[in-house]
Protein backbone atom coordinates (compact mmCIF):
# COMPACT_ATOMS: atom_id res chain seq x y z
CA UNK A 1 0.00 0.00 0.00
CA UNK A 2 0.94 3.35 -0.94
CA UNK A 3 1.69 5.68 1.90
CA UNK A 4 2.62 9.69 1.97
CA UNK A 5 4.31 10.90 4.99
CA UNK A 6 6.46 13.77 5.62
CA UNK A 7 9.86 13.37 7.29
CA UNK A 8 11.85 16.46 8.44
CA UNK A 9 10.45 18.33 5.96
CA UNK A 10 10.01 16.03 2.86
CA UNK A 11 7.24 14.29 1.65
CA UNK A 12 7.83 10.71 1.17
CA UNK A 13 5.83 8.15 -0.81
CA UNK A 14 6.93 4.79 1.24
CA UNK A 15 4.97 1.00 0.09
CA UNK A 16 3.72 -0.20 3.90
CA UNK A 17 1.17 -1.54 5.47
CA UNK A 18 -1.01 0.99 7.12
CA UNK A 19 -0.39 -1.03 10.77
CA UNK A 20 3.53 -0.89 10.11
CA UNK A 21 5.55 0.89 12.84
CA UNK A 22 6.61 4.28 11.88
CA UNK A 23 10.20 2.92 13.65
CA UNK A 24 10.40 0.69 10.69
CA UNK A 25 9.35 2.80 8.09
CA UNK A 26 11.99 5.70 9.18
CA UNK A 27 14.95 2.99 9.49
CA UNK A 28 14.02 0.31 6.40
CA UNK A 29 12.42 2.04 3.82
CA UNK A 30 14.11 5.94 4.37
CA UNK A 31 17.35 5.05 6.01
CA UNK A 32 17.15 7.14 8.95
CA UNK A 33 18.92 5.04 11.70
CA UNK A 34 18.55 7.86 14.22
CA UNK A 35 15.52 6.49 15.88
CA UNK A 36 16.41 2.83 17.52
CA UNK A 37 14.61 -0.17 18.33
CA UNK A 38 14.55 -1.04 22.15
CA UNK A 39 11.56 -2.53 23.18
CA UNK A 40 8.99 -2.36 20.87
CA UNK A 41 6.66 -1.91 23.57
CA UNK A 42 6.68 1.91 24.17
CA UNK A 43 8.82 0.97 27.45
CA UNK A 44 12.25 2.56 26.63
CA UNK A 45 12.04 5.37 24.68
CA UNK A 46 14.84 4.52 22.28
CA UNK A 47 12.52 5.07 19.32
CA UNK A 48 11.62 8.67 20.17
CA UNK A 49 10.50 11.12 17.17
CA UNK A 50 8.71 13.79 16.96
CA UNK A 51 5.06 13.85 15.65
CA UNK A 52 4.10 17.13 15.45
CA UNK A 53 6.07 18.61 17.67
CA UNK A 54 5.57 16.26 20.07
CA UNK A 55 7.48 13.29 21.30
CA UNK A 56 5.99 10.01 20.73
CA UNK A 57 7.53 6.14 20.74
CA UNK A 58 8.06 5.43 16.97
CA UNK A 59 7.98 1.77 17.68
CA UNK A 60 4.31 2.04 18.64
CA UNK A 61 2.82 4.30 16.48
CA UNK A 62 1.40 2.94 13.19
CA UNK A 63 2.53 4.61 9.70
CA UNK A 64 -0.66 4.74 8.87
CA UNK A 65 -1.43 6.76 11.73
CA UNK A 66 0.02 9.58 11.12
CA UNK A 67 -1.43 11.10 7.83
CA UNK A 68 -0.87 14.57 7.35
CA UNK A 69 1.39 15.53 10.54
CA UNK A 70 5.18 16.35 10.46
CA UNK A 71 7.74 13.93 11.57
CA UNK A 72 10.91 14.87 12.85
CA UNK A 73 14.20 12.66 13.87
CA UNK A 74 17.47 13.77 15.05
CA UNK A 75 18.81 13.73 11.68
CA UNK A 76 16.40 16.93 11.55
CA UNK A 77 17.91 18.51 13.77
CA UNK A 78 21.27 19.59 12.54
CA UNK A 79 24.21 17.60 11.40
CA UNK A 80 27.59 16.11 12.97
CA UNK A 81 29.13 19.60 11.45
CA UNK A 82 26.11 21.71 11.82
CA UNK A 83 24.66 20.74 15.31
CA UNK A 84 21.73 22.47 16.96
CA UNK A 85 22.43 23.72 20.24
CA UNK A 86 21.25 20.54 22.35
CA UNK A 87 23.14 18.10 20.32
CA UNK A 88 25.96 20.21 20.88
CA UNK A 89 25.29 20.06 24.29
CA UNK A 90 25.03 16.38 24.38
CA UNK A 91 28.58 16.29 23.15
CA UNK A 92 29.66 18.78 25.12
CA UNK A 93 28.90 17.38 28.56
CA UNK A 94 29.35 14.10 27.05
CA UNK A 95 25.92 12.72 27.60
CA UNK A 96 26.58 9.64 25.24
CA UNK A 97 28.49 6.27 26.66
CA UNK A 98 27.06 3.44 24.23
CA UNK A 99 24.28 6.15 22.26
CA UNK A 100 21.73 3.93 21.51
CA UNK A 101 19.29 6.01 23.35
CA UNK A 102 20.79 9.50 22.96
CA UNK A 103 18.56 10.03 19.95
CA UNK A 104 15.64 9.54 21.65
CA UNK A 105 16.89 11.52 24.66
CA UNK A 106 17.64 14.52 22.26
CA UNK A 107 14.20 14.20 20.38
CA UNK A 108 12.22 14.35 23.59
CA UNK A 109 14.21 17.06 25.15
CA UNK A 110 14.17 19.00 21.88
CA UNK A 111 9.88 18.75 22.36
CA UNK A 112 9.88 20.02 25.48
CA UNK A 113 12.48 22.75 24.75
CA UNK A 114 10.48 23.82 21.89
CA UNK A 115 7.18 24.26 23.79
CA UNK A 116 8.88 25.85 26.77
CA UNK A 117 12.21 27.17 26.33
CA UNK A 118 13.07 27.92 29.77
CA UNK A 119 11.83 24.32 32.09
CA UNK A 120 12.17 23.98 35.45
CA UNK A 121 13.94 21.24 37.10
CA UNK A 122 11.32 19.54 38.28
CA UNK A 123 9.49 20.10 34.48
CA UNK A 124 12.71 18.46 32.67
CA UNK A 125 12.59 15.09 35.23
CA UNK A 126 8.78 14.90 34.53
CA UNK A 127 9.03 15.05 30.64
CA UNK A 128 12.50 12.73 30.24
CA UNK A 129 10.73 10.32 32.95
CA UNK A 130 9.59 7.87 29.80
CA UNK A 131 13.22 7.44 28.59
CA UNK A 132 16.16 4.88 30.27
CA UNK A 133 19.73 4.97 29.50
CA UNK A 134 20.82 1.43 30.59
CA UNK A 135 24.51 2.85 30.77
CA UNK A 136 23.22 4.95 33.21
CA UNK A 137 24.33 8.86 32.11
CA UNK A 138 20.88 10.37 32.99
CA UNK A 139 22.57 12.91 34.71
CA UNK A 140 25.11 13.98 32.17
CA UNK A 141 21.90 14.24 29.92
CA UNK A 142 19.85 16.09 32.41
CA UNK A 143 23.01 18.33 31.80
CA UNK A 144 23.14 18.78 28.45
CA UNK A 145 19.24 20.14 28.73
CA UNK A 146 19.24 22.00 31.31
CA UNK A 147 22.67 23.69 29.61
CA UNK A 148 19.85 24.61 27.04
CA UNK A 149 17.46 25.30 29.02
CA UNK A 150 20.27 27.96 30.93
CA UNK A 151 19.34 27.06 34.44
CA UNK A 152 21.64 26.03 37.20
CA UNK A 153 23.67 23.21 36.77
CA UNK A 154 22.90 22.23 40.12
CA UNK A 155 20.35 18.93 39.79
CA UNK A 156 18.94 19.58 43.25
CA UNK A 157 17.74 23.27 42.92
CA UNK A 158 14.55 24.60 41.66
CA UNK B 1 -54.91 56.52 38.10
CA UNK B 2 -55.99 56.40 41.95
CA UNK B 3 -56.00 53.04 41.31
CA UNK B 4 -52.88 52.44 39.50
CA UNK B 5 -50.85 54.28 42.32
CA UNK B 6 -53.06 52.07 44.74
CA UNK B 7 -51.86 49.09 42.80
CA UNK B 8 -48.27 49.90 42.86
CA UNK B 9 -47.84 51.32 46.15
CA UNK B 10 -49.85 47.69 47.65
CA UNK B 11 -47.07 46.18 45.02
CA UNK B 12 -44.18 47.79 46.29
CA UNK B 13 -45.25 47.04 50.12
CA UNK B 14 -45.58 43.29 49.47
CA UNK B 15 -41.77 43.43 47.61
CA UNK B 16 -40.20 45.15 50.75
CA UNK B 17 -42.18 42.73 52.75
CA UNK B 18 -40.39 40.08 50.75
CA UNK B 19 -36.83 41.57 50.78
CA UNK B 20 -37.38 42.12 54.70
CA UNK B 21 -37.94 38.62 55.36
CA UNK B 22 -34.85 37.28 52.69
CA UNK B 23 -32.88 39.52 54.33
CA UNK B 24 -33.85 38.08 57.54
CA UNK B 25 -34.09 34.29 56.43
CA UNK B 26 -30.18 35.55 55.04
CA UNK B 27 -28.82 36.48 58.31
CA UNK B 28 -30.64 33.78 60.37
CA UNK B 29 -28.99 31.68 57.76
CA UNK B 30 -25.89 33.16 58.88
CA UNK B 31 -26.20 32.93 62.35
CA UNK B 32 -26.89 29.42 62.01
CA UNK B 33 -23.62 29.12 59.61
CA UNK B 34 -21.63 30.49 62.29
CA UNK B 35 -19.36 27.94 63.83
CA UNK B 36 -16.80 29.58 66.80
CA UNK B 37 -12.60 29.60 66.18
CA UNK B 38 -10.75 27.15 68.44
CA UNK B 39 -7.90 28.71 70.77
CA UNK B 40 -4.91 28.19 68.78
CA UNK B 41 -2.40 26.25 70.87
CA UNK B 42 1.48 25.92 71.25
CA UNK B 43 2.42 23.51 68.51
CA UNK B 44 2.90 19.94 71.27
CA UNK B 45 6.48 18.96 71.25
CA UNK B 46 6.52 15.17 69.38
CA UNK B 47 7.48 13.34 72.79
CA UNK B 48 4.02 14.10 74.05
CA UNK B 49 2.92 11.99 71.32
CA UNK B 50 3.30 8.32 72.04
CA UNK B 51 5.25 6.44 69.32
CA UNK B 52 2.87 3.30 69.11
CA UNK B 53 0.05 6.38 68.13
CA UNK B 54 1.86 7.66 66.04
CA UNK B 55 2.29 4.69 64.03
CA UNK B 56 -0.82 3.62 63.92
CA UNK B 57 -1.61 7.09 63.15
CA UNK B 58 0.30 6.55 60.22
CA UNK B 59 -1.42 3.45 59.20
CA UNK B 60 -4.86 4.91 59.13
CA UNK B 61 -3.37 7.84 57.26
CA UNK B 62 -2.73 5.50 54.59
CA UNK B 63 -5.84 3.99 54.87
CA UNK B 64 -7.40 7.41 54.71
CA UNK B 65 -5.00 8.47 51.18
CA UNK B 66 -4.31 11.69 53.16
CA UNK B 67 -0.88 12.46 51.40
CA UNK B 68 -2.37 11.90 47.98
CA UNK B 69 -4.57 14.96 48.18
CA UNK B 70 -2.70 17.00 50.30
CA UNK B 71 0.97 16.78 48.62
CA UNK B 72 2.02 18.64 45.44
CA UNK B 73 3.88 17.27 42.80
CA UNK B 74 7.11 17.44 43.55
CA UNK B 75 6.11 18.66 46.88
CA UNK B 76 6.53 17.79 50.88
CA UNK B 77 4.23 15.47 51.78
CA UNK B 78 1.51 16.16 53.09
CA UNK B 79 2.17 20.22 52.93
CA UNK B 80 -0.58 20.72 50.32
CA UNK B 81 -1.02 22.94 47.50
CA UNK B 82 -2.37 20.27 44.96
CA UNK B 83 -4.55 21.35 42.78
CA UNK B 84 -8.20 19.49 42.77
CA UNK B 85 -10.29 20.12 39.74
CA UNK B 86 -13.98 20.44 40.43
CA UNK B 87 -16.70 21.41 38.43
CA UNK B 88 -17.30 24.18 40.88
CA UNK B 89 -13.75 25.42 39.99
CA UNK B 90 -10.02 24.44 41.27
CA UNK B 91 -8.98 24.12 45.06
CA UNK B 92 -6.13 23.90 46.78
CA UNK B 93 -5.14 21.49 49.34
CA UNK B 94 -3.99 22.72 52.79
CA UNK B 95 -1.04 22.17 54.75
CA UNK B 96 -1.30 19.14 57.06
CA UNK B 97 2.27 19.53 58.71
CA UNK B 98 2.68 21.06 62.50
CA UNK B 99 3.78 24.17 61.07
CA UNK B 100 2.18 26.99 62.90
CA UNK B 101 1.83 30.07 60.40
CA UNK B 102 0.94 27.90 57.29
CA UNK B 103 -0.55 24.10 58.25
CA UNK B 104 -2.18 22.90 61.24
CA UNK B 105 0.30 23.81 63.91
CA UNK B 106 -1.37 25.53 66.36
CA UNK B 107 -4.56 23.06 66.14
CA UNK B 108 -6.13 21.03 68.96
CA UNK B 109 -6.88 17.70 68.78
CA UNK B 110 -10.40 18.82 69.31
CA UNK B 111 -9.57 21.19 66.33
CA UNK B 112 -8.57 18.27 64.14
CA UNK B 113 -11.62 16.34 64.89
CA UNK B 114 -14.12 18.94 64.32
CA UNK B 115 -12.26 19.65 60.78
CA UNK B 116 -12.57 15.63 60.13
CA UNK B 117 -16.16 14.90 61.62
CA UNK B 118 -18.02 18.57 60.62
CA UNK B 119 -15.38 20.12 57.96
CA UNK B 120 -14.76 23.01 60.02
CA UNK B 121 -11.32 24.63 60.87
CA UNK B 122 -9.85 25.61 63.53
CA UNK B 123 -11.25 29.42 62.61
CA UNK B 124 -14.63 28.35 62.46
CA UNK B 125 -14.66 28.50 58.52
CA UNK B 126 -16.58 25.78 56.81
CA UNK B 127 -14.30 23.41 54.48
CA UNK B 128 -15.46 22.62 51.20
CA UNK B 129 -16.21 18.87 51.07
CA UNK B 130 -13.24 17.63 48.51
CA UNK B 131 -12.04 16.94 52.19
CA UNK B 132 -14.33 14.09 52.32
CA UNK B 133 -15.62 14.39 55.84
CA UNK B 134 -19.47 13.05 54.78
CA UNK B 135 -16.98 10.14 55.17
CA UNK B 136 -15.16 11.38 57.91
CA UNK B 137 -17.71 11.92 60.16
CA UNK B 138 -18.29 7.86 60.59
CA UNK B 139 -14.33 7.93 62.23
CA UNK B 140 -13.77 6.94 65.39
CA UNK B 141 -12.35 9.77 67.92
CA UNK B 142 -9.70 7.29 69.11
CA UNK B 143 -8.36 7.12 65.47
CA UNK B 144 -8.66 10.41 64.70
CA UNK B 145 -6.50 10.70 67.80
CA UNK B 146 -3.94 8.74 65.93
CA UNK B 147 -3.49 10.32 62.61
CA UNK B 148 -3.88 13.76 65.08
CA UNK B 149 -0.65 12.75 66.27
CA UNK B 150 0.83 11.36 63.26
CA UNK B 151 0.09 14.55 61.19
CA UNK B 152 1.60 16.79 64.26
CA UNK B 153 4.92 14.29 64.23
CA UNK B 154 5.48 15.16 60.70
CA UNK B 155 8.54 17.81 59.99
CA UNK B 156 6.76 21.27 59.69
CA UNK B 157 6.97 22.56 56.33
CA UNK B 158 6.12 26.49 55.55
CA UNK B 159 3.80 26.10 52.29
CA UNK B 160 0.73 28.21 51.90
CA UNK B 161 -1.94 26.73 49.43
CA UNK B 162 -2.58 29.30 46.71
CA UNK B 163 -6.08 30.73 47.35
CA UNK B 164 -8.68 28.59 45.18
CA UNK B 165 -10.52 29.45 42.10
CA UNK B 166 -14.34 28.61 42.07
CA UNK B 167 -17.28 29.97 40.73
CA UNK B 168 -19.30 32.78 42.08
CA UNK B 169 -21.12 32.53 44.70
CA UNK B 170 -19.17 29.71 46.08
CA UNK B 171 -16.39 31.79 47.73
CA UNK B 172 -18.41 32.06 50.34
CA UNK B 173 -17.70 29.93 52.74
CA UNK B 174 -21.01 29.79 55.35
CA UNK B 175 -23.67 28.76 51.57
CA UNK B 176 -21.49 25.07 52.89
CA UNK B 177 -23.35 25.00 55.99
CA UNK B 178 -26.41 24.47 53.69
CA UNK B 179 -24.68 21.89 51.74
CA UNK B 180 -23.58 20.18 54.99
CA UNK B 181 -27.75 20.38 56.18
CA UNK B 182 -28.09 18.20 53.25
CA UNK B 183 -25.45 15.39 52.32
CA UNK B 184 -23.44 15.42 55.86
CA UNK B 185 -24.97 12.18 57.88
CA UNK B 186 -23.26 12.07 61.12
CA UNK B 187 -22.60 8.73 63.46
CA UNK B 188 -20.94 6.17 63.46
CA UNK B 189 -20.75 3.15 60.51
CA UNK B 190 -23.30 0.50 62.17
CA UNK B 191 -22.07 -2.85 63.04
CA UNK B 192 -23.72 -5.74 61.49
CA UNK B 193 -23.49 -8.79 64.23
CA UNK B 194 -25.34 -11.27 61.15
CA UNK B 195 -21.66 -10.53 59.44
CA UNK B 196 -18.54 -11.55 59.95
CA UNK B 197 -16.03 -9.32 62.02
CA UNK B 198 -13.70 -8.76 58.93
CA UNK B 199 -16.92 -7.39 56.71
CA UNK B 200 -17.76 -4.90 59.89
CA UNK B 201 -14.29 -3.95 59.55
CA UNK B 202 -14.18 -3.35 56.11
CA UNK B 203 -17.93 -1.48 55.96
CA UNK B 204 -16.26 0.77 58.66
CA UNK B 205 -13.15 1.70 56.67
CA UNK B 206 -14.53 1.95 53.40
CA UNK B 207 -17.38 3.78 54.64
CA UNK B 208 -15.21 6.51 56.44
CA UNK B 209 -11.18 6.43 56.09
CA UNK B 210 -11.68 4.98 52.75
CA UNK B 211 -14.28 7.24 51.35
CA UNK B 212 -14.70 4.96 48.29
CA UNK B 213 -17.71 6.49 47.48
CA UNK B 214 -16.23 9.77 46.99
CA UNK B 215 -15.23 7.90 43.82
CA UNK B 216 -17.28 5.12 43.08
CA UNK B 217 -20.51 6.83 44.32
CA UNK B 218 -22.74 8.93 41.28
CA UNK B 219 -22.78 12.83 42.44
CA UNK B 220 -25.82 15.14 42.19
CA UNK B 221 -25.37 18.71 40.64
CA UNK B 222 -25.08 19.92 44.04
CA UNK B 223 -21.69 17.56 44.51
CA UNK B 224 -23.20 15.52 47.12
CA UNK B 225 -23.21 11.66 46.71
CA UNK B 226 -26.33 10.38 45.68
CA UNK B 227 -26.87 7.50 48.76
CA UNK B 228 -29.94 5.66 46.87
CA UNK B 229 -26.77 4.96 44.37
CA UNK B 230 -24.40 4.30 46.54
CA UNK B 231 -21.11 2.62 44.88
CA UNK B 232 -23.25 2.89 41.12
CA UNK B 233 -20.37 4.30 40.08
CA UNK B 234 -18.89 7.71 39.82
CA UNK B 235 -16.36 10.09 38.06
CA UNK B 236 -12.83 10.88 39.46
CA UNK B 237 -10.61 13.20 37.71
CA UNK B 238 -11.49 12.25 34.49
CA UNK B 239 -11.87 8.92 34.59
CA UNK B 240 -14.90 6.31 35.56
CA UNK B 241 -14.86 5.03 38.95
CA UNK B 242 -16.83 1.58 37.95
CA UNK B 243 -19.92 0.09 40.00
CA UNK B 244 -18.64 -1.56 43.16
CA UNK B 245 -22.23 -2.81 43.26
CA UNK B 246 -23.90 -5.94 41.66
CA UNK B 247 -23.07 -3.69 38.30
CA UNK B 248 -20.10 -4.26 38.52
CA UNK B 249 -18.99 -5.18 34.80
CA UNK B 250 -16.76 -7.61 35.31
CA UNK B 251 -16.29 -10.70 33.08
CA UNK B 252 -15.47 -12.93 36.26
CA UNK B 253 -17.08 -12.14 39.44
CA UNK B 254 -14.53 -10.54 41.82
CA UNK B 255 -13.31 -12.67 44.39
CA UNK B 256 -11.92 -11.38 48.06
CA UNK B 257 -8.67 -13.03 47.00
CA UNK B 258 -8.56 -11.23 43.38
CA UNK B 259 -9.55 -7.86 45.14
CA UNK B 260 -6.97 -8.57 47.83
CA UNK B 261 -4.38 -8.80 45.13
CA UNK B 262 -5.48 -6.03 42.99
CA UNK B 263 -6.18 -3.33 45.83
CA UNK B 264 -2.17 -4.42 47.12
CA UNK B 265 -0.85 -4.82 43.72
CA UNK B 266 -2.28 -2.99 41.36
CA UNK B 267 -3.11 -5.76 39.07
CA UNK B 268 -5.58 -8.61 39.40
CA UNK B 269 -4.74 -12.06 36.23
CA UNK B 270 -8.63 -12.14 36.24
CA UNK B 271 -9.17 -8.72 35.95
CA UNK B 272 -7.11 -5.72 34.76
CA UNK B 273 -4.55 -3.26 36.12
CA UNK B 274 -5.57 -0.42 38.44
CA UNK B 275 -5.18 3.19 36.39
CA UNK B 276 -5.39 6.78 37.35
CA UNK B 277 -6.67 8.04 40.35
CA UNK B 278 -6.80 4.28 41.78
CA UNK B 279 -2.83 4.14 41.42
CA UNK B 280 -2.34 5.98 44.53
CA UNK B 281 -5.21 4.06 46.26
CA UNK B 282 -3.21 0.59 45.82
CA UNK B 283 0.04 2.38 46.20
CA UNK B 284 -1.35 3.02 49.99
CA UNK B 285 -3.31 -0.11 50.52
CA UNK B 286 0.15 -1.73 49.60
CA UNK B 287 1.97 -0.35 52.75
CA UNK B 288 -1.18 -1.51 55.21
CA UNK B 289 -1.37 -5.04 56.88
CA UNK B 290 -2.56 -7.08 54.84
CA UNK B 291 -5.70 -7.74 57.45
CA UNK B 292 -7.18 -4.68 56.70
CA UNK B 293 -7.10 -4.91 52.98
CA UNK B 294 -8.59 -8.41 53.17
CA UNK B 295 -11.62 -6.80 55.58
CA UNK B 296 -11.79 -3.65 52.79
CA UNK B 297 -12.19 -7.19 50.40
CA UNK B 298 -14.89 -8.75 52.48
CA UNK B 299 -17.34 -5.74 52.56
CA UNK B 300 -16.70 -4.57 49.12
CA UNK B 301 -16.58 -8.27 47.21
CA UNK B 302 -20.31 -8.90 49.46
CA UNK B 303 -21.46 -5.69 47.90
CA UNK B 304 -20.93 -7.00 44.10
CA UNK B 305 -21.82 -10.32 45.02
CA UNK B 306 -18.61 -12.10 44.74
CA UNK B 307 -18.35 -15.77 45.87
CA UNK B 308 -15.10 -17.15 46.96
CA UNK B 309 -14.18 -18.73 43.53
CA UNK B 310 -13.96 -17.25 40.43
CA UNK B 311 -16.71 -18.44 37.92
CA UNK B 312 -14.91 -19.45 34.58
CA UNK B 313 -16.26 -16.78 31.73
CA UNK B 314 -16.12 -17.90 28.12
CA UNK B 315 -13.38 -14.15 26.69
CA UNK B 316 -14.93 -13.25 23.57
CA UNK B 317 -12.36 -12.62 20.86
CA UNK B 318 -14.49 -11.59 17.60
CA UNK B 319 -11.41 -10.56 15.90
CA UNK B 320 -12.60 -11.10 12.50
CA UNK B 321 -16.16 -9.34 13.01
CA UNK B 322 -14.89 -6.21 14.75
CA UNK B 323 -12.20 -5.53 12.14
CA UNK B 324 -14.74 -6.05 8.95
CA UNK B 325 -16.75 -3.46 11.53
CA UNK B 326 -13.93 -1.01 12.47
CA UNK B 327 -11.18 -1.81 10.01
CA UNK B 328 -9.65 1.47 10.51
CA UNK B 329 -9.84 0.54 14.58
CA UNK B 330 -8.18 -2.75 13.56
CA UNK B 331 -5.36 -1.30 11.75
CA UNK B 332 -4.21 0.89 14.36
CA UNK B 333 -4.82 -2.15 16.90
CA UNK B 334 -2.48 -4.26 15.31
CA UNK B 335 -0.03 -1.27 14.85
CA UNK B 336 0.03 -0.02 18.34
CA UNK B 337 -1.49 -2.25 21.12
CA UNK B 338 -1.21 -5.75 18.99
CA UNK B 339 2.82 -5.94 20.36
CA UNK B 340 1.50 -6.02 24.24
CA UNK B 341 -2.23 -7.52 23.83
CA UNK B 342 -2.39 -9.33 21.02
CA UNK B 343 -2.50 -12.97 21.00
CA UNK B 344 0.85 -14.72 21.51
CA UNK B 345 2.04 -11.16 22.58
CA UNK B 346 5.34 -10.88 25.09
CA UNK B 347 2.79 -9.40 27.85
CA UNK B 348 0.25 -12.27 27.64
CA UNK B 349 2.88 -14.96 28.23
CA UNK B 350 3.31 -13.03 31.76
CA UNK B 351 -0.20 -13.76 33.48
CA UNK B 352 -1.27 -10.46 32.43
CA UNK B 353 -5.33 -10.28 31.77
CA UNK B 354 -7.12 -10.32 28.35
CA UNK B 355 -8.68 -7.09 27.73
CA UNK B 356 -11.53 -9.25 27.48
CA UNK B 357 -11.13 -9.08 31.45
CA UNK B 358 -10.94 -5.58 31.79
CA UNK B 359 -13.36 -3.50 33.25
CA UNK B 360 -12.22 -0.59 31.17
CA UNK B 361 -13.32 -2.27 27.83
CA UNK B 362 -16.80 -3.85 29.38
CA UNK B 363 -17.71 -0.93 31.16
CA UNK B 364 -21.02 1.12 30.24
CA UNK B 365 -19.10 4.45 30.09
CA UNK B 366 -16.15 4.53 27.48
CA UNK B 367 -14.28 7.28 29.15
CA UNK B 368 -11.85 4.74 31.48
CA UNK B 369 -10.46 2.77 28.26
CA UNK B 370 -10.28 6.24 26.19
CA UNK B 371 -8.20 7.72 29.24
CA UNK B 372 -5.97 4.49 29.71
CA UNK B 373 -5.29 4.88 26.09
CA UNK B 374 -4.42 8.71 25.99
CA UNK B 375 -2.59 8.48 29.10
CA UNK B 376 -1.14 5.49 29.70
CA UNK B 377 -1.08 3.36 32.81
CA UNK B 378 1.83 4.18 35.56
CA UNK B 379 2.73 1.35 37.50
CA UNK B 380 1.34 1.82 41.32
CA UNK B 381 3.94 0.47 43.28
CA UNK B 382 7.01 2.19 42.79
CA UNK B 383 9.37 -0.37 40.15
CA UNK B 384 6.59 -3.06 39.97
CA UNK B 385 3.35 -3.35 38.72
CA UNK B 386 1.85 -2.86 34.83
CA UNK B 387 2.86 -0.17 32.58
CA UNK B 388 1.15 1.03 29.75
CA UNK B 389 2.81 4.02 27.31
CA UNK B 390 0.32 6.87 26.66
CA UNK B 391 -0.98 7.15 23.02
CA UNK B 392 -2.24 11.17 23.65
CA UNK B 393 0.59 12.49 21.40
CA UNK B 394 0.63 9.71 19.41
CA UNK B 395 -2.91 9.17 17.95
CA UNK B 396 -5.67 11.88 17.21
CA UNK B 397 -8.94 11.76 19.04
CA UNK B 398 -10.90 9.98 15.69
CA UNK B 399 -8.06 7.22 15.81
CA UNK B 400 -8.31 6.72 19.77
CA UNK B 401 -12.36 6.54 18.88
CA UNK B 402 -11.57 3.92 16.17
CA UNK B 403 -9.37 2.02 18.06
CA UNK B 404 -12.17 1.88 20.96
CA UNK B 405 -14.81 0.66 19.09
CA UNK B 406 -12.77 -2.28 17.81
CA UNK B 407 -11.89 -2.96 21.29
CA UNK B 408 -15.05 -3.08 22.50
CA UNK B 409 -16.91 -5.20 19.59
CA UNK B 410 -13.28 -7.56 19.53
CA UNK B 411 -13.28 -8.12 23.33
CA UNK B 412 -17.00 -7.99 24.53
CA UNK B 413 -20.40 -9.31 24.01
CA UNK B 414 -21.64 -5.69 25.27
CA UNK B 415 -23.49 -2.83 22.98
CA UNK B 416 -21.34 -0.39 20.73
CA UNK B 417 -20.75 2.76 23.20
CA UNK B 418 -21.79 5.87 21.07
CA UNK B 419 -20.25 9.04 20.54
CA UNK B 420 -16.69 7.86 20.85
CA UNK B 421 -14.96 10.93 19.66
CA UNK B 422 -16.92 13.13 21.55
CA UNK B 423 -15.92 11.03 24.71
CA UNK B 424 -12.24 11.00 23.89
CA UNK B 425 -12.17 14.45 23.16
CA UNK B 426 -13.75 15.59 26.91
CA UNK B 427 -11.39 13.00 28.48
CA UNK B 428 -8.48 14.43 26.45
CA UNK B 429 -9.63 17.41 28.26
CA UNK B 430 -10.41 16.61 31.55
CA UNK B 431 -7.10 14.09 31.66
CA UNK B 432 -5.15 17.49 31.04
CA UNK B 433 -6.72 19.17 34.18
CA UNK B 434 -5.33 21.08 35.81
Amino acid sequence: MNLAITVNGARHQVDARPETPLLYVLRDDLGLNGPKYGCGLGQCGACTVQLDGKAIFSCVTPVGAVGDRPVRTVEGLGTSDRMSPLQQAFLDEQAAQCGYCIAGMIMRAQALLDADPHPTEQKIRAHMQTNLCRCGTHMRILRAIRRVAGIASDGAAA
Amino acid sequence: MVTLRRVTQSRLRWVMALLLLGLAGALIALALSWRPAIAPITPPARSSFAPALVARGAMLAKLGDCAVCHTRDGGAPLAGGRALATPFGTLYSDNLTPDPETGIGTWSASAFRRAMKDGVSRTGAHLYPALPYEHFTHVRDADLDAIYAFLMTRRPVHAAAPANRLIFPLGFRPLLAGWKLLFLHRGETPIDPGRSAAWNRGAYIVEGLGHCGGCHTPRNLAGGEIRSQAYAGGIAEGWRAPALNAANPAARKWTQDALVTYLRTGISPDHSAAAGPMGPVVESLSQVPESEVRAIAAYIGAKMGGGTAPAQARLPDHAGAAARRFPEGAVLFAGACAGCHGPGAPMMGQDRPSLALATTVRDGSATSAAQAVLQGIEPPVAGRGPKMPGFADALTNEQIAAVLGYLRARYTDQPDWKKLPATVAKARKEGAQP
